[in-house]
Parts: C-alpha cells; sequence; structure tokens
C-alpha cells in the first residue's frame, strides 16, 4: 500500500482548495475507497477528509422537499421518520443496503460515488478492465455476467452501478448540488451517472476539485406510496442481482402518475421513462402492469451469463407495482 | 536508518513515485483512557487498536468490511474499523471489547453469549459482542431496519428477523447463528 498524505478539511472551501493537490482524494465513509486502495486499485496520494464538515443535516425545505446534506451517513437518512414517511422508496434502498456497520460510516456523497462491484474491475488479478486501465480491455465480456449490465452497455464496459440509494434518488427527481473551483451548480441525478460509451473509466459528470454538497428531493406527495424492491442471491448484505424503485400517485385505480427506476442493470441507475408514460392515466390491471414491466426491459442486451436478468427485471417491476398498489388497498 | 528512507525502502517494491507521509500526532481516545500516538495516515483504526496499541480483542478477518470481526463502537456507532483510518478518529470515543465488561464481571451481552452458547472458535466474537451491545441503543432509539414496518421501530415486539437482519454484517464461520440470535434476544427481552 503506498503512503497517503491525509489533512482533515475545516469547510467546503478548505476542502475545495486541498483537493487541488496532484493525487488528491476527498473521503468521507472510506468505505469503498480504502477497500479499493487496499487492493492498489484506487491510488490516492493526499486525502481531505470532509466527514466533519458541516454537511450532515437532512432538512425540510419551505417548498416541501428535502435537502440531504452530502455527509449525512446512509443510518442517518435510511432510518430518518420524515425520510420514511415522505419518502419511503429512499430508506427502504437504503436499508437494504450493506450492514449497519457500513451504513454507520458511508455517507450520501461517497455513496453516489462509489464504483462498480464488477469482479473484473475489483480484482487487479484481472489484466484487462477499461474501467481500471483504458485501452486494456474487458474480461467480463467473455467472463461471468451474472450481476452485469443488461441496458445501456457498449462493447468496453458491461459493469453496472452498485448503489442502491441513487435508483431511490432517480425515481424520486432528486438533484446533486456541487462545490468546485468554479462555484456551484446542480445536477439532476439521473444526468450525474455516465454510461460507459467509449469512457468507462468515467463513472460520473462530476469535475476535478468539485465536492457533492447536498442532494435535494422535490416536494412529491405521491412518494409516501412507494416502494424499493431489491433481488439478490443473500437475504440481506448483498448487492442487487436487479432492484426496481417504484413511486405512484393513484387515483381509486386509475394511475395518475408513476416513477419507475432499476438497479443492477445498467451502469447508472435506469429511468424506466417508458413504463412510466404507459402507465400514466391509465386503470390498473394485471395486463397494463405486465406491459409496464416489459416496457422497462425494451432494448435489454443481455450476454449469456445474465440473460435471466431481462425477465427477472421485469417481474420485478410488476412485483414492485403490484406491491405498492396493495400497500394502498388497491386490488391487482 | 532515518523514518523517510525506510518510507523510501518499504514502498520500493510497487515501483511507485509516491511520496512518504510522515507519522502524524494523533489522539485517541480508547475505552475512556487517552492515548497520544503518532501514526502513519495510511494506518487503519483496525491495525492501530491492535498492533501499536496491542488491544488485540478487535479481530482481523477480512480486512474488507465483509466479515465484521473488527466491529468497534465510535461514539456509540457500530462500524469496521478495517475500513477506516485511525486519523480520522482523533478525538472521538472508542469502545473496543476490552471497554465493554471485565473478566469477573461481563458485560450483560457478554454473560449471555456465554448462557447460551453463542460461539464456538470464539473468532468472530469480540465483533458480535460489539456489535449486539450497538444494536442494543439501536433499538432504544427505534430505528428501523429494511424488515421494520412501521416509521420507526416497535421495540417491544422485536423479532428474531429483526435481529437477523441487524447482524448481518458479522458472519460467523462456525454456524452459531442460532444461539447468537438466542443470546442477542434474551438480553433485549431483559432490557425491554
Amino acid at each position: 500500500m503506498q503512503s497517503i498524505f491525509y489533512e482533515r478539511a475545516r469547510d467546503v472551501n478548505h476542502a475545495i482548495a486541498l483537493a487541488s493537490e496532484p493525487g488528491a482524494k476527498f473521503i468521507g465513509g472510506g468505505t469503498n475507497l480504502l477497500d479499493l486502495y487496499k487492493s492498489g486499485i484506487e491510488k490516492p496520494v493526499h486525502l481531505v477528509d470532509v466527514s466533519r464538515l458541516s454537511l450532515a443535516g437532512i432538512e425540510e425545505l419551505p417548498n416541501g422537499g428535502l435537502r440531504i446534506g452530502a455527509m449525512a451517513t446512509n443510518t442517518a437518512v435510511g432510518t430518518d421518520p420524515l425520510v420514511r414517511q415522505r419518502y419511503r422508496v429512499l430508506s427502504e434502498a437504503l436499508l437494504n443496503g450493506a450492514t449497519t456497520q457500513l451504513r454507520n460510516m458511508a455517507t450520501v456523497g461517497g455513496n453516489l460515488l462509489q464504483r462498480t462491484r464488477c469482479y473484473y474491475f475489483t480484482d487487479p488479478a484481472f489484466t484487462h478492465c477499461n474501467k481500471r486501465e483504458p485501452g486494456s480491455g474487458c474480461d467480463a465480456l467473455e467472463g461471468h455476467q451474472r450481476i452485469h449490465a443488461i441496458l445501456g452497455a457498449s462493447p468496453h464496459c458491461i459493469a453496472t452501478h452498485p448503489s442502491d440509494m441513487a435508483v431511490a434518488l432517480a425515481a424520486l427527481d432528486a438533484v446533486v448540488h456541487l462545490q468546485g473551483p468554479n462555484g456551484e451548480r446542480q445536477v439532476p441525478l439521473i444526468d450525474f451517472h455516465r454510461l460507459p460509451e467509449d469512457h468507462p473509466e468515467i463513472d460520473t459528470v462530476i469535475q476535478p476539485g468539485e465536492l457533492i454538497t447536498a442532494v435535494e428531493l422535490p416536494p412529491m406527495p405521491f412518494a409516501r406510496q412507494s416502494h424499493y424492491l431489491k433481488v439478490r442471491d443473500r437475504a440481506s448484505y448483498a448487492f442487487a442481482l436487479v432492484s426496481v424503485a417504484v413511486a405512484l400517485d393513484l387515483d381509486g385505480d386509475t394511475v395518475r402518475d408513476a416513477r419507475i427506476a432499476l438497479g443492477g442493470v445498467a451502469h447508472k441507475p435506469w429511468r424506466a421513462a417508458e413504463a412510466e408514460a404507459l402507465l400514466r392515466g391509465q386503470a390498473f390491471s394485471p395486463e397494463l402492469l405486465a406491459r409496464a414491466g416489459a416496457a422497462a426491459v425494451n432494448g435489454a442486451q443481455p450476454y449469456p451469463g445474465n440473460a435471466f436478468k431481462v425477465d427477472l427485471a421485469r417481474r420485478a417491476v410488476v412485483r414492485a407495482l403490484q406491491t405498492v398498489i396493495r400497500k394502498t388497498g388497491g386490488q391487482v | 536508518m532515518p523514518q523517510d528512507e525506510q518510507g523510501v525502502m518499504e514502498q520500493g517494491a510497487h515501483a511507485t513515485s509516491s511520496p512518504y507521509a510522515p507519522p502524524q500526532p494523533l489522539t485517541l481516545r480508547i475505552n475512556g483512557a487517552e492515548h497520544q500516538l503518532d501514526i502513519e495516515p495510511r494506518v487503519t483504526l483496525l491495525d492501530a487498536l491492535r498492533e501499536v496499541l496491542h488491544l488485540t480483542g478487535t479481530k482481523k478477518g477480512c480486512d474488507r468490511g465483509q466479515c465484521g470481526a473488527c466491529t468497534v463502537l465510535v461514539d456509540g456507532q457500530r462500524i469496521n474499523s478495517c475500513l477506516t483510518l485511525a486519523v480520522m478518529h482523533d478525538g472521538r470515543e472508542i469502545t473496543t471489547v476490552e471497554g465493554l465488561g471485565q473478566q469477573d464481571q461481563p458485560h450483560p451481552m457478554q454473560q449471555a453469549f456465554m448462557d447460551c452458547d453463542g460461539f464456538q472458535c470464539g473468532y468472530c466474537t469480540p465483533g458480535q459482542v460489539c456489535s449486539a451491545v450497538a444494536l442494543l441503543d439501536e433499538i432504544k432509539q427505534r430505528q428501523a431496519s429494511s424488515v421494520t414496518e412501521g416509521e420507526q421501530l416497535e421495540p417491544a415486539s422485536l423479532s428474531e428477523d429483526e435481529i437477523r437482519e441487524r447482524m448481518s454484517g458479522n458472519l460467523c464461520r462456525c454456524g452459531a447463528y442460532p444461539n447468537i440470535v438466542k443470546a442477542i434476544h434474551s438480553v433485549v427481552l431483559r432490557q425491554a
């Protein structure tokens, strides 16, 4: 393990100034960064500790939305009574991820910036990984593809984004707040993560020296009727094979509005806009939900090792929709 | 040999140009005692506890946050000490298994693990016990888990499913899980 310099940031401006050092990286919870550091995959020269910045608050906004500080831990957000009441899907996503020990350390900002758990990326014994070493190839293409992407992949990378939280945030129209050397800016969560295309080594649109300061949730009254369904190989402490975040605005048996996002299927949280459009204004029925499920995986391009995920994702969408409808007293 | 030369030699095998970051002064408050240390920033809290302070009750299993053997409490919250740097915990209140009870006066959770036979080889036990002690506090605070139905936990009706879910970050390769759950449940019921 290479040597690392360490400095604790006093405030956001100090953090951004320190981040201009060559090889600098922010550290929040450190759960992913230090894991990858031990494998020699992340090679920070200078760690800027942002974990004690005053960015851990969870505040109600005047418009009825919620501002979640980037240093709020997964535990703090997942167990927050207001989050559980108004944005249930976000709490469920967070509490279904990792373990209490990890959730107590992991932060919202770090969660968004965590790297893929593709085995060929996390194990340096594999020499071909375009995400680790641009231009080296992709061992997953001929390897075990159980956890890999079925949507939006490129011939250079079929890795998936591992975050549960980000899938819920995608469904909730969340906005990421950034601050960097050139000031502040906001990026919709759905545009924050990238598809791999020709540059799988770049996960997100964040720029050098930029710090995530907060994530804002717009008011969405119907997000009380929401659910996160995580399908995985173990009942607890496993990454999603497929996951679905759903929020439904129901008026009797009519779907006024819908939000659907999928996890475990792409290099980024996957918003199923076509499925949402198909539900909007329609009376729910088993046939309608089945069509929405099919629309959610439209365009899927599976590999031999993950072809099962197309059906799994389709059915998971149906199940998640059923769960929300039944929780609100509907029958389907 | 001067310190910095040693550092350069240590990392020579990696053929990296990364310069050597020397030890930094640091105060760790562990089990109520204050320790003034000089530690390299790259040293994890786990390695500082075991290798520098010789508090070897905290175990190194996977060293990757997967097994929970290294679980300690920081300001009352359980964390994996292998995935955090010692230097990040300057001034924080750290509790290890050595701080929970004494040989002749074990913590109620330690006593329950003995009474319920909640272990075989014992390697995961300090982590299990630390985790379970933190769990008691999380229950008092009514923290929800992924299997909690309502907005907050109803401590009076804590199920074994709740305990299993909340302990999923502590692996036991001997498979003592049924008795670990029993031990924790017995303490929860007594404290309810």
